[in-house]
Parts: structure tokens; sequence; C-alpha cells
């Protein structure tokens, strides 16, 4: 549409004999109220695809930023020789004997030193005090006293993790009478934690764990952190990117430069523009009967995953890479070959280097849409377990189980928890963090390199 | 220990080829006497010459022999197992997978060195205790090893020891054979650019092909499945049954009516969120919208199209759908005091978000298709006093509706295959019911739930999921041809 039309919108006017053609008559107004209406049609149904954008934004916003903060205890915990090293030798594998059921009493006492300084009054017992701490502190406190035995014998400051239920209380999540039937904590556990804020020994505040750290079991949604699974979308797209740009630029320029017009070159086209609608989660059919059940490429790896992607992401890159090509006015090849270049040297030597910055761009775009694909990811087993190891080479990265920043976030939402509905949200920020960023670098890479011929 | 080798052989492979770049280069250069201009072409091209000749064969040859060489040893080594360890309710396909773990546990076993090459061969099952041995390397069995199990392992194992060696060597000649062919037929005279454009045309080709080997994959992979689970099951009742009841004892009921049922259901609903939205966006933006108008909705809308669609299946599951109850449920707590929605998950959750989904797609492929129509044909219809809406309506509409078909038809392709908004929005339960508030499954969801945790491709059970997902994809591929068909027709029309 021209502009010339919108400013010469044109509206009924009177078109009989009778009367003043300044007085409308009756079918005029219909006609222009039929007009009026059918343009608020248009502005509602704007609005509310709008409307729907900023609840949607302001959905995931409300919901999610609680995952970025965390409530912590802090906590002076003596480490007594007698019963963490009995023989007193400093021995690591003696040490190493005392399970996590041996630190626990350590936090029950540390508890109660706790309420003796500061002068709380409780009916706790030591043990439902330690209650309010996550599951894995004992863990924690037991994994630092391996990694440095030299610490036995003196008072360490620690800060722990609190368990679920007190973070949600702190985030106004959990009321006293929504735990009315919980078994995790109980109302009494909610007044010490009161105390335990006026005295600045419980605090919420950032957690970094969230971001960097690994998925947990479902007993300590508090300690789950969106870190391995960020590796795992990592080198998905790793794969992606070696195999979808070279393959995607080197079909295209085929199809764009060299390809006769003939039956088998028209199959491919229609081929290609089908493939991108194919549904994603037919790609991950194909991913578990020809990459994992006829290769026997490891399960979950996310090598398979970055195959499945590939080639979900592979039409996408050469229609835009085509379309660039296109864009390249045919003068550049006709001067090149008019030097003496041949066919080849022409399109590698002078198209292809003025169609990057196009070919990058789509790239750019068909790996954010690879980011946040979740269908095929879920067929060659990428949920269903924890990740809790990061990948420590590039072969492990690819080849060991890992998860996905989408299917980590599906496993969070199927865990039926509120605290995992929580974390869900804070991963769909951080992935929709990532994509906002792929496509901002997308659009200044267009408007930074965008030549008009 | 198979992969290390394999690693070196890539290397060398490598090697070889930057030193056939070389060679090739500089031998060109002596037999022109030093003077390039003697030469064919210019001496890079010598170069990449020999080191196409060098790495391509090899590399294919070793991309060959690593498909082909499993398959063989797989088939030979199935023969050795005899019926009488298949036991009931395994498969051989089971049995297959114990051979393979234990040749794996001896692989690691000897890397480890807890066995020496020639133990891991000799191992009697009866006189060792093959199932402790592994565990104390880490890898853990279900039970312990029979002896033909173990047998078949160690086959498995000098097999693929005497294959990985010939591969090496065969690839490693050919790599060899390949640079010295090249390198004795560089002089001044031959004609690399063109041997090696003709190469770069070929790789080129080839990658174009693998749009097509994806097709073919899709529909081979999902067809040979499909196969064995009409062996195993009456396709009568697969298309015509009327129940999903899938129990994996066996004995299942498994038809897909009520999943296309509630697909279609969930849908018809998307679409009627999303086309009369989408389309009269389209419209107000492409006939009234000034461009700064048009220039911040329309991105903001697409947007929409570019959230993840696990995004979607949350705000499904956690928000519209806790949303929809307190509107239709909870009896007399809920906004209408009725009781008619009981869970979150239901046909009008998913629809609805799926509809908000699919928003940008009809309107940005709507406001192409109605920018396309001539404007000389609006201009005849203002000419004759028509109003804006009325050229619209009767004028510009009518001209794009194929167009708009076609949109509305990709759309409605992309709702039938879309996974994670049902999975977490729709429910679990298959059943042919017009109630929109209850919970409703479709094909996508059965496919997921069919193929995740642990499966047994021996099972109906299980291989259903590739008869759903042909069914799916012949749907989809069904409504795309169609509307690309119908769309491209139209486009012709005003060109």
């Amino acid at each position: 549409m021209t502009d010339a039309t919108t400013s010469s919108l044109p509206s009924a006017t009177p078109v009989s004999g009778k009367g003043s053609l300044m007085q409308q008559d009756s079918r005029t107004r219909k006609r222009n109220a039929a007009e009026t209406r059918f343009k608020a049609y248009g502005i509602t149904a704007i609005t509310i695809g709008m409307l729907m954008l900023l609840v949607l934004v302001y959905n995931i916003v409300s919901r999610g930023t609680g995952a970025f903060q965390q409530t912590f205890v802090t906590l002076e915990v003596a480490l007594p020789a007698e019963k963490l090293d009995k023989n007193g030798t400093r021995n690591l594998d003696d040490i190493k004997k005392v399970s996590t059921f041996g630190y626990a009493p350590l936090l029950r006492d540390a508890f109660e030193a706790k309420i003796a300084e500061k002068n709380i009054e409780t009916e706790l017992s030591g043990k439902e005090m330690a209650g309010i701490l996550s599951a894995g502190a004992a863990a924690q406190l037991r994994d630092f006293v391996l990694a440095d035995p030299t610490v036995i014998g003196s008072t360490v400051a620690f800060e722990f993790l609190a368990s679920s239920r007190v973070d949600g209380y702190l985030k106004s999540r959990v009321s006293r009478d929504s735990i009315a039937n919980d078994k995790n904590i109980s109302a009494e556990q909610l007044d010490f934690v009161d105390q335990l804020i006026a005295s600045g020994d419980v605090e919420k505040r950032f957690n970094l764990a969230f971001i960097t750290g690994a998925d947990s079991s479902d007993a300590r949604p508090e300690a789950a952190g969106m870190g391995v699974s960020m590796m795992g979308s990592f080198f998905m797209m790793l794969v992606v990117l070696v195999l979808a740009l070279p393959i995607g630029v080197a079909a295209s320029i085929y199809l764009e430069e060299f390809a006769p017009k003939n039956w088998l070159t028209d199959v491919i086209e229609v081929n290609i523009s089908n493939l991108a609608a194919v549904p994603s989660i037919v790609f991950g059919i194909l991913g578990l009967a020809v990459f994992i059940n006829y290769m026997h490429l490891p399960t979950s790896a996310p090598l398979v995953g970055g195959l499945v992607l590939t080639l979900m992401t592979l039409p996408t890159i050469i229609i835009s890479t085509r379309a660039s090509l296109k864009a390249v006015p045919p003068s550049i090849r006709d001067a090149a070959l008019g030097v003496g270049a041949s066919k080849m040297q022409s399109v590698f030597h002078h198209v292809l280097p003025l169609a990057a910055p196009g070919i990058l761009t789509g790239t750019i775009i068909g790996l954010a849409q690879a980011l946040g694909e979740t269908a095929p990811l879920l067929l060659i087993g990428m949920v269903g377990f924890i990740a809790s190891n990061p990948p420590d080479s590039i072969a492990s990265g690819l080849l060991d189980p890992n998860s996905a920043m989408p299917a980590q976030i599906y496993e969070w939402a199927k865990r039926a928890d509120p605290a995992f509905y929580e974390r869900a949200w804070g991963g769909i920020i951080i992935l929709l963090l990532f994509l906002v960023t792929m496509n901002t670098i997308a659009v200044i890479l267009r408007r930074r390199f965008e030549r008009r011929w | 220990m198979a992969l290390g080798l394999t690693g070196y052989v890539v290397l060398a492979i490598i090697l070889l080829t930057v030193a056939a770049f070389f060679m090739a280069r500089s031998r060109a250069k002596s037999t022109a006497g030093g003077d390039i201009r003697l030469l064919h072409s210019l001496p890079n091209y010598y170069g990449y010459n020999a080191a196409m000749f060098a790495a391509v064969p090899a590399f294919g040859v070793l991309m060959i022999w690593l498909l082909a060489q499993p398959m063989i040893i797989e088939n030979s080594v199935f023969k050795l197992i005899p019926e009488r360890i298949v036991s009931e309710g395994s498969s051989r396909g089971l049995v297959m997978s114990d051979v393979r773990r234990v040749a794996e546990g001896l692989d690691i076993a000897v890397a480890r060195g807890a066995l020496t090459d020639d133990e891991a061969g000799s191992m009697r099952a009866d006189a060792d205790d093959v199932r402790s041995i592994l565990g104390g390397v880490g890898v853990a069995l279900g039970s312990d090893v029979e002896p033909e199990v173990l047998q078949a392992a160690q086959q498995y194992r000098s097999k693929s020891e005497t294959g990985t060696f010939w591969m090496s060597t065969t690839v490693v000649t050919l790599a060899l054979l390949g640079a010295a062919l090249a390198i004795f037929v560089t002089n001044a005279d031959f004609r690399a650019r063109n041997t090696v454009e003709r190469g770069a045309l070929t790789l080129l080709i080839l990658a174009a092909s693998l749009a097509i080997l994806t097709t073919v994959g899709i529909v081979l992979s999902m067809l040979f499945e499909s196969i064995n689970f009409f062996r195993l099951h009456p396709w009568t009742d697969f298309f015509f049954g009327g129940s999903w009841a899938p129990n994996f004892r066996g004995d299942s009921d498994l038809s897909i009516l009520p999943l296309l049922w509630g697909t279609l259901y969930i849908s018809v609903i998307a679409l009627l969120v999303a086309v009369p939205i989408g389309l009269f966006a389209a419209i107000y933006l492409s006939e009234y919208a000034g461009p700064k108008t048009r220039s911040t909705a329309k991105p903001l809308l697409e947007i929409l199209a570019g959230i993840p669609t696990i995004v979607y299946g949350l705000f499904a599951l956690l928000t519209v759908g806790p949303a929809l109850v307190s509107i239709f449920g909870r009896g007399d707590n809920g906004l209408l005091g009725v009781d008619w929605m009981s869970g979150a998950t239901a046909v009008l959750t998913a629809g609805l978000v799926m509809g908000i989904m699919l928003i940008p797609f009809v309107s940005s492929l709507s406001d192409d298709i109605i920018n396309a129509v001539p404007q000389s044909m609006r201009d005849g219809s203002f000419g004759l006093g028509a109003t804006h809406s009325e050229t619209i309506r009767q004028v510009v509409l009518p001209a794009a509706l194929p167009g708009i078909v076609g949109a509305v038809l990709l759309a409605a392709s992309r709702a039938i295959g879309e996974t994670m908004i049902v999975v977490l929005g729709a429910g679990a339960i298959a059943k042919f019911s017009l109630n929109p508030l209850e919970a409703m499954t479709t094909i996508t969801t059965r496919i997921v739930s069919q193929l995740t945790g642990d499966t047994d491709f021996a099972s109906p059970e299980t291989l259903v999921a590739f008869a759903l997902g042909l069914t799916l994809f012949v749907l989809t591929l069904g409504l795309n041809v169609l509307a690309l068909y119908i769309v491209r027709k139209y486009r012709e029309q005003y060109e």
C-alpha cells in the first residue's frame, strides 16, 4: 500500500439529488459508521496483540525475577575434631568416612549456639531449627571440610541456602495459611525465621548460583541452577554453527548461482521450502531413529541435539542466504567475468563477500530459533535426569549427557512445585535475554552493513 | 581405543593434505622454471588440487566405513546368539544391546589396565566373574553375563578391532595414493583450476542434496518403524478404532482418531483466535496505518512469533490455565460461580495460547498478500465512490482471498504440529468430547509421551509413535503443499 491512499482517505458523500450536499442522509451515515467500525476492528486487533505481548512479558518478568534472589542463612558452625576426625590424624580417608549424617548434628549445635548468642526464644528443637536450611546444607559442610581438612577444630561462618519453603516465605509465595498441611515446615519454624530476619541472620539477596549452577533433585529446588544446561545449549549451538553455516551457504550458492533449471533443482527447491514448515517434533523422531537407534550415538548428548537442530535450521539459513545472494546485483558478476575470472571465482571472490553480512544475519536468526527449540530435544532424551556436572572438555561437552536451556525449563515446569515454577520463569528470562541479544546483534549487523545498490 | 585410532587416522589425513598442498604448489612452480606466468592456473590451484585428491576420497571412505562397520559386525554377531538365551519377554535387540555393553566394558577394562588384551579375549563366563570385573571399571551390568553373550561380545570386539585396523590402512593408503597421483600429474600445462572447480561444484551439489536426504531420512525412518508397528498391531484399529489406551503389558488400544480429534479441536480454537485478530491487524497495518504506526506495531507483533514455544507452554500451564479455572471453575469461589473446569490443562487453555502464538504468523503473511494487490484496483474502487472499508471488503479482500486462505492453511499446519503448548497445556486424556473446558490430548503430545523415558523398539506402544509421526508429517506436508500452491498461483496472477 502506498501512503497516497492513506492521506486521501475517501468517505461516503451523499449522492441523492434531494436535500443539501452538506446534509448527510441515513444511508451515508450508515456507510460512514461502517467505515469507523471497520477501522475500530483493526485497531482492536492490534491492541489485543500488543496487550498479549505486554501480559506475556509482564508475567515472565514478575514471576521470574524472584529466581535470581535466594534466601541465605548465616551460621557459625563449629567443626570439632572429636566428631569429624576421631583419630586426630587429619588423614583424608578417615575424614571421608564421616557421612553427611555425621555433619547434621553440627548444624543443630550451630543453631543452639545462635539462639543463645542472639537471645532468641523458641520452643523448637535443634533438628526443627535445622529444618529451615536446605537439605543440601550438611553436604555443603562436608565438601568444605574435605576440600581443606585443616579447618577441623575451628569455627567457621557459613552461608547456607534456606529451604525452598523459607525462601518462598520471604518471597511471599508461602504464607502461614498455605502451609497448614505441609509436612516440610511449620508455623513455629516461620516464627523462628522471622526472629532470625530481625537479627539479620536470614536475608534474601542476589543468587549467582542460579545462573552458573547445576540442576538439583526434586527435593532441593533452592539449589537448582541453569549453568550446566547453558553449557549444553552452548555446545549444541556450536555444532549447529559448524555444520549448518557451511552446508547452508554451499547449498544456497549452488541453487542460486550454478543450478540449471531442471526437475532436480525444482525438487530441491520445493523440498527446502517444505522442510522449513515440517513440525519440529518430526525432526526429533528422525534424530531418535537415525542418530540414536541406528548410529548408536549417545543418548542425551549435545552432539545429537546439535545434529537434529542443524537439520532443522538448514532451511532457514538456506532461504536467507539465497535472499542475500540474490540481492547482489548482476553487474558485480558481469564485471568479474569480464576481467577474466571464472564463474567459480566470481562467486567466491566477489559475490560471497558482498552477501556475507546478510548471510551472517540469517545465520544468527536461525541460531536463535534453534536455541529456543524444545520438542525435538525431548525425544532424544535431554530431559528427565539431573545434569549435575559441567563438562570439563570439548569432547565431554559434546558427548556427555546434558540438558539444554529450554529442556531444563520444561523439566522444572513438570516438577509441579511452585519453587520450581519460579525457577522455570527465571530460566525463561535468561533464555529470552540470549534471544534478544542475538536478534539485536542481527539487526545491528543488518543496519551497519546493509548496502543499497 | 577405536576412537583413538580413528582420531589418529583423521590427523594423518589432515597432515597429508597440508603436505600435498605445499608439495604440489612448489612442484608446479618448479616445472614452470620459477616463472608463474607459464602456469595454466595460479600456483595455489595446484596445491588445492592435490589437497582435494588427498582428503576427499579418504574422508569419504572413512565416513562410509564408520557408518557401515557397526552394522556389518552386528549382523554377523547377531547370528551367534542362540534362541535359548533370548528369554521370554525380551528380544534379540535387547540381548544385542547387552552384548554391546559387555564389549564396551571390556574395552574400558583394557584401557584402564584392569585386563590385558589377551585376557579380555580369552575370558570365560563360567570361570571369571565378568560382572564384578566390569563393575570395577564403572560398567554396571544388570545381571550375570551368559557365556554366549560374553562370547558374542568378544567376537564383537575382535571384529571391530580388525575392521578398524583395515579401515585405517585403507584410508591412509587412499590419502597417500591421492596425494601422489595429484603431485605426479602436476606440471605447467595441467589445468588445475578446472579440476578444482569441478570438485568444488560437486561439493556444492552434495550440500544442496542434503535437503533431499533429510526428507528421505525423515520418511524412511518413520516408514520402517511404522511398518514394524503395523506388523504388531492391526492397522484397522489404528485408523478406525475408537479409543486410545496404551498398556505397556501389551494388548493396547492404539487408535489415532481420538488424538486427531483433540488436535483438530485445539487447532480450530487457535485459528478462531488467530485468524480474526491477525487478519484485522494486517488490514489495519497495510491499509490504514501511517508509516510510523506500521514501523512500530509490525515488529512488536512479530516479537510474538520469535518467542520460543516453551515460553507459551509455561504461559498456558501457569497463567492462562489457572485464570480460566478461576473464571469457569471452583464452584462458588469462581468468578461465574460455576464448576465446569477442574484442572488448568484444557482444550481452551491450549487453543487460546496457541492462537496468540499464531497471530503474527497470520498477520505478516496476510500483510504481504494484501500489499501485493495492485493499487490500480483500489483506485478504481475509490473512483466509483466506495469508502475505504467498502473497497477493502469488496475489492481488496476478494482479490487477496486465495492468498489469505493459503496463509490460514499454513497457520493450521503450524497449529497441528505444535508440541510444547499442548504438552504443557492440553492434558493427557484421549477422548471424543465437545467440551472445550476438558483436558484432551493431541498427536504430538502422545508422540512425546510414547518416546520419552525407556523405549523398547519391539513393542507396539513405542512404535505407534512413528506411525503417529508419519501421519502428522503427511498431514502437515499436505497442508503446506496446498497452501504454497495457492499462494504461488495467486502471486502469478498479479505479476
